[in-house]
């Protein structure tokens, strides 16, 4: 399985984004090929409305089937929740910390009510 | 970080006037003027702009005559009225323009031109009581809720770089657009209205408003002796909806006389109504700074 | 003939609404036909000012796309023409996101399955009524919506127009403005004797410029400090239509919801000045502009 991790630079020892619309990176890892592949995310910086939305369709374009982040907004959280994209939030630290403290069953899966930052 | 928004429902209630002397009070903030459709926090703070970006705001067509055959379809399709005709010469009028892009895409000669359009400027800022995040939206130009984000955004992260623990936000007046973008996920809203029926019923439509993005909101009453009673009636509106008054400005001349001067009215002189903002402060400072008193206004709510 | 004025401010609170109810009111007792239009649909005030029996309430729509997941062939075209996030293609899906929507029907053009129709979406309602024999009718935004251009554009369609159409404008520079004014034949920009006062008529000078609109400019709660002011209306040319003086009794007549020139008779003169003012910049762009047609 795939799984999206927001990044504020391309690596896995960077900082997680606390953000998912404006996070800078999306850190997408294959499980199965132990694999890292860095996304682009600038637009989603400097879109205003709607930034939410744009994310959700890069994550779900690229498989992912779990989201890590720091913090969700509505839209966005509309977004993967309709594409079956599980979110799990309050994710702080390098990436690689994240993913580890996900993988441990560490981070809670976001619901409605969570889903009020994003800006 | 903290980030306290004031608003006003009703425009010239002494919002800006409040966030001015909030900037003088406090210790260690970062500014945003969000109020980007008519900013004028800048008058007072006088800020020497140290970074000058260009804004777009969305995308605009323009048709290029040259391959343009005088179809029409892009006027039939444009539902802005965006199409204007003169002796079968089309062009688009900006103002009226929406950025959709429907007639760029539909065009069948492919002579419509559709990018991103430059709306607008944003400035960060050294100012005497902290740095600035602020803009100036183009003359006739949509979004001005994009770029409040964008000021806003701008604003935190100042705050985090230079390690600021207050975001103090100047919001516009209304319950649209721009307000809406400036108020979500705030820490603490306050509004800052006047004893009037028009302040009033302004006033209800922004607890509202609050109320349906979950943003804790207080109030303070500017000008409060105009009309007792009001103020009165106002208190009591606010008291039945578990909204707290956390103060009342006097009116006072000295207000405009700082304005003029270029000060905020805490620089200016110190009785009067300046005595009334340095309590209302010292209170949201209090609110702001104790989570506890923070969080019992969330369950008040 | 008919004339449509509106009343605008770049700065909120410059007392718009005062001069705006006061002119319906005026004009109304010349015994001409009135319409006064509250375009401020975020925060409507002129029902305080003219106090009209509400008689017909009816909600204000915006187009919001329904996607027929039956005939949608997930193409994802309307998704990408999308210049407002409105849509989001899933692989088996359609989200809407009806609040981010411009209602520009473009997904509903470029779908090859016919599979987008159009429904209404209520942003806001629609009062009417009447003050007196003025006909009144305002635009009220629900809470929470973004966009009240398609709400002002819905409230000057329905309302019946008369010998002089007041349209209330919403304070600032921006989109509700622009679609509150740019039909208008002249404008009233209000402003006070302030920096902030100052600042904001330079922005709305700039607009109703662009808009290539007939305007003058009242100076409300004059006498601080005008100076500043007027030698701005006098380099750029600028009609003053009229000084009102600063006075507390105004502040507590309008906290009260009265009319001005009602609760404080020595007022009328001035207005009565202010609307001969207006009325003779109309006429003269109304000469000027039959001229151009028939040189």
């Amino acid at each position: 399985m795939k799984i999206a991790i927001t990044a504020q630079n391309p690596s896995p020892e960077n900082q997680v984004d606390p953000h998912f619309g404006r996070a800078a990176w999306l850190m997408i890892y294959d499980q199965e090929k132990n694999e890292w592949e860095s996304i682009d995310n600038s637009a989603g910086v400097n879109a205003a409305r709607g930034a939410g939305i744009q994310a959700a369709q890069k994550v779900v374009d690229h498989k992912a089937e779990a989201l890590i982040t720091g913090a969700i907004g509505p839209n966005a959280f509309k977004s993967l929740s309709a594409a079956g994209v599980k979110i799990y939030h309050g994710a702080t630290g390098t990436v690689e910390d994240a993913l580890q403290a996900y993988l441990e069953g560490q981070l809670r899966e976001a619901t409605t009510n969570d889903a009020k930052g994003g800006v | 970080m903290k980030e306290l928004v004031v608003i006003s429902g009703k425009g010239g209630t002494g919002k800006t006037s409040v966030v001015a002397s909030f900037a003088a009070l406090a210790p260690s903030t970062v500014l945003a003027d969000c109020d980007v459709d008519a900013a004028d926090l800048h008058l007072i703070l006088k800020p020497d702009i140290f970074s000058r970006n260009e804004f777009s705001g969305g995308s605009m067509a323009q048709i290029l005559p040259e391959g343009c055959n005088g179809c029409g379809t892009c006027r039939k399709l444009c539902r802005f009225d965006a199409i204007k005709v003169n002796k079968g010469a089309y062009r688009i009028d900006p103002i009226a323009c929406e950025g959709c892009g429907v007639c760029s895409h539909f065009c069948p000669e492919k002579t419509i031109e559709f990018g991103p359009a430059i709306n607008g400027q944003w400035f960060l800022s050294e100012t005497r009581h902290g740095p600035m995040a602020h803009a100036k939206l183009g003359i006739a130009q949509e979004n001005s809720g994009k770029l409040v984000t964008l000021v806003r955004a701008q604003a935190k992260k100042l705050a985090q770089e230079r390690g600021h623990e207050l975001v103090i936000i100047d919001g516009s007046p209304g319950i649209g657009c721009p307000v809406i973008a400036s108020l979500t996920g705030a820490d603490l809203v306050l509004a800052v209205t006047e004893p009037s029926m028009s302040g009033r019923h302004d006033l209800q439509r922004v607890t509202d408003l609050a109320k349906h993005f979950g943003t804790p909101m207080i109030v303070c009453i500017n000008k409060w002796d105009i009309n007792e009673d009001m103020t009165r009636l106002i208190e009591q509106d606010a008291n039945q909806q578990g909204v707290p008054v956390v103060g009342r400005i006097r009116y006072d001349r000295a207000v405009t006389e700082a304005q003029i001067c270029g000060q905020a009215l805490v620089e200016y002189t110190s009785s009067g109504a300046a005595k009334d903002m340095r309590l209302l402060w010292e209170t949201i400072a209090g609110l702001l700074g104790d989570s506890k008193s923070a969080a019992d206004l969330h369950t008040n709510r | 003939m008919p004339m449509k004025i509106a009343i605008a401010s770049g700065k909120g609170g410059t007392g718009k609404t005062t001069i705006a109810a006061n002119l319906a009111h005026l004009f109304s007792q010349q015994g001409r036909k009135v319409t006064y239009l509250d375009c401020d649909v975020e925060a409507p005030n002129g029902h305080i000012f003219l106090k009209p029996q509400l008689t017909e309430h009816s909600p204000a729509t915006t187009l919001i796309p329904q996607i027929d997941l039956g005939r949608c062939i997930h193409c994802g075209k309307c998704g990408r023409i999308c210049q407002f996030n409105a849509l989001l293609c899933l692989p088996e899906k359609v989200v809407t996101f009806p609040e981010m929507c411009h209602a520009c029907g473009a997904c509903l053009l470029v779908c090859p399955a016919e599979a987008i129709t159009e429904i209404p979406r209520e942003i806001g309602s629609i009062d009417q009524g009447m003050a007196g024999s003025i006909i009144f009718a305002r635009g009220l935004l629900n809470i929470g919506e973004v966009m009240s251009p398609p709400l002002i554009r819905a409230l000057k369609s329905k309302a019946e127009e008369g010998e002089v159409t007041i349209v209330d404008a919403p304070p600032g520079t921006s989109c509700p403005v622009i679609e509150s004014i740019r039909d208008c034949d002249y404008v009233v920009l209000v402003t006070e004797p302030t920096p902030f006062g100052l600042n904001d008529l330079e922005l709305a000078v700039e607009v109703v410029r662009a808009l290539d609109l007939s305007f003058g400019v009242v100076v409300n709660r004059a006498g601080l400090n005008d100076q500043p002011m007027l030698d701005f209306c006098t380099e750029q040319n600028i009609l003053v239509l009229a000084q009102l003086p600063d006075d507390r009794r105004v502040a507590e007549a309008y906290s009260r919801g009265q009319l001005i020139c009602e609760a404080l008779p020595d007022f009328k003169a001035r207005f009565f000045s202010l609307m001969a003012a207006m009325e003779t910049a109309i006429l003269g762009r109304q000469i000027k502009s039959s001229e151009r047609s028939n040189p």
